[in-house]
């Protein structure tokens, strides 16, 4: 199989999806010319992320990778949330396929890009360097 | 309820082949070029396989040879066609921008060599016109080589007249006809055709199989050295088995082959129009000038590998042309040749049907499809830019 079982139980049944309508922050990453998007919204009270849903359009490892990175943050600090790495949510996966490692790259991103989101509305002060690796283009 | 819809892909074998073959692989085993009667038994096997194949395809004996598949019928001929060429101090050749890999990167290679290449265009219905080749053909061209059907949108090219305008200008005409022999009345005469590739699997024959057929007095040189199998042309032991099971397969469905498109033409064309039903999907390729079992329908909003995963999960196998399941970044380059932009090409369903496909199977995919597509949708933050205004479809 080209897949885990993990990853083939979070594509067929994805925790988190939707939106949030009063969402305190958004991030998304990826381009639909390349294939893949991901849109990661979040609500949060005093530095935690109370509730986090996704939209994704990609392919299965996208929609998984997307799928665990957000029960990975969920009940979780802010701080947490910007330590998650793709290798901690391939990992929790079970792997990825080498050329699908890229699918948790852009969960990274996501998450990160929603946080700083998160920051630039409410001025919260950050070293810039946190968000350098945010693919908003997704060159791969 | 298990549907097989990926006949572009591959077939099942059927009865007739595999039972061709299984006296081949038990009892006559023999090496065909051996002279103790169970090699000869062999090599009449072989023989004989050869005599129907030139019979379906209107041909000479003398002017099959036997490969290992269609890849190989197409770098054989090509590089036969340029080797000839370069001797003539004529190195350019004409193409279509949609053709198999087969072709596409012979191509390539050749570009690295010194030639040069036109690639025609093959506007949106995925069609070349028998005018664009005889534009294209210069003083200096050794070869035309175009595909009979399209293997992934299924579009039937005109050979027939893109052949009498090559053998006009007498230029070598080569045909990728892979998707084309056994599903298409194909007869080489008749079709002006000099050198024509086809593949035992697509017709419901065996894997590592294939024909070259290369018209008496055109030049071929080998890829392969060694032995004087295929009259010094393909070196290698013959896949005796194979090739009996091919000549089968193949004499099977030329003989089916008015009642099976009869049957295929109303089967697909049901099936077309009941995806088109989903809103902003459009069919791919033209409608008329189509193999009798090909689909390929793009749904706005969604991209093709989930698309393939969910409908496996409910027994529905399909293929897309999705960048993530060709393994490269780029999704399909037939479905950019027909103009279709990236986003769009990535959410490509193809659904291609043979003659064991029921009218059931063919409503099930028809109730499973639309339900699929809208779960993804329902989660893709392209589809809520879409309905929400904030970008504009690209499919109306």
């Amino acid at each position: 199989m080209l897949y885990s079982e993990v990853v083939m139980d979070h594509f067929m049944n994805p925790r988190n999806v939707g939106t949030i309508d009063d969402a305190d922050a958004v991030g998304e990453v990826g381009n639909a010319k390349c294939g893949d998007i991901m849109r990661i919204y979040l609500k949060i009270n005093n530095d935690v992320i109370e509730d986090v849903k996704f939209e994704t359009f990609g392919c299965g490892s996208a929609i998984a990778s997307s799928s665990m990175a957000t029960e990975m943050i969920k009940g979780k600090p802010l701080s947490d949330a910007l330590s998650l790495t793709n290798k901690a949510v391939t990992e929790a996966l079970d792997g990825l396929p080498t050329h699908k490692i890229h699918c948790s790259v852009l969960a990274e991103g996501a998450i990160k890009a929603a946080v700083k989101d998160y920051y630039d509305k409410n001025g919260v002060k950050y070293d810039t360097k946190i968000f350098k690796d945010i693919d908003h283009e997704h060159n791969h | 309820m298990k549907v097989y819809a990926d006949n572009a892909a591959t077939t099942k074998m059927s009865k007739t082949a595999v039972s061709a073959m299984l006296p081949y692989m038990e009892n006559i085993f023999g090496n065909p070029s051996s002279l103790y009667s169970i090699g000869q038994e062999a090599a009449e096997g072989v023989y004989n396989a050869r005599l129907s194949i030139a019979d379906d395809l209107g041909c000479s004996p003398k002017e099959i040879y036997f490969t290992s598949g269609g890849s190989e019928a197409d770098n054989q001929a090509i590089r036969s066609a340029a080797e000839i060429g370069a001797k003539r101090n004529k190195r350019h050749i004409v193409s279509t921008a949609f053709e198999h890999h087969a072709v596409l990167h012979t191509l390539k290679k050749l570009e690295k060599e010194g030639f040069e290449v036109t690639l025609l265009d093959v506007h949106e219905n995925g069609l070349v016109t028998p005018e664009q080749v005889e534009q294209a053909i210069r003083p200096d061209t050794c070869l035309v080589t175009i595909m009979y059907a399209n293997n992934e949108i299924g579009t039937v090219q005109p050979i027939k007249e893109i052949g009498a305008v090559c053998r006009e200008k007498k230029v070598t005409f080569h045909t990728d006809a892979v998707q084309a022999v056994g599903h298409l009345p194909v007869n080489v005469v008749d079709d002006n055709i000099d050198m024509l590739s086809l593949s035992a699997h697509k017709f419901h024959g065996p894997k590592g199989v294939g024909v070259l057929y290369v018209r008496k007095g055109v030049y071929l040189s080998n890829l392969i050295e060694g032995g004087a199998q295929e009259r010094g042309k393909r070196a290698g032991t013959e896949n005796v088995p194979g090739i009996v099971g091919a000549a089968a397969a193949l004499k099977e469905s030329v003989n089916n082959l008015s009642e099976s498109t009869a049957k295929l033409v109303k089967l697909r064309d049901r099936l077309i129009d009941g995806l088109l039903e989903i809103p902003h999907s459009v069919l791919n390729g033209d409608r008329e000038s189509r193999l009798p079992g090909n689909v390929n329908i793009c749904f706005e909003g969604i991209e093709g590998e989930s698309l393939l995963l969910l409908l496996d999960a409910k027994g529905i196998s399909a293929s897309s042309g999705s960048a993530c399941t060709s393994g490269s970044l780029d999704p399909s380059h037939v479905l950019l040749a027909i103009g279709r932009p990236h986003e769009i090409a990535h959410g490509s369903l193809r659904l291609s049907i043979c003659s064991e496909n029921t009218e059931e199977e063919i409503e099930y995919i028809i109730s499973e499809v639309p339900k699929v597509v809208s779960y993804l949708r329902n989660m893709s933050p392209v589809w809520r830019d879409l309905q929400e205004g904030k970008k504009s479809y690209v499919i109306q």
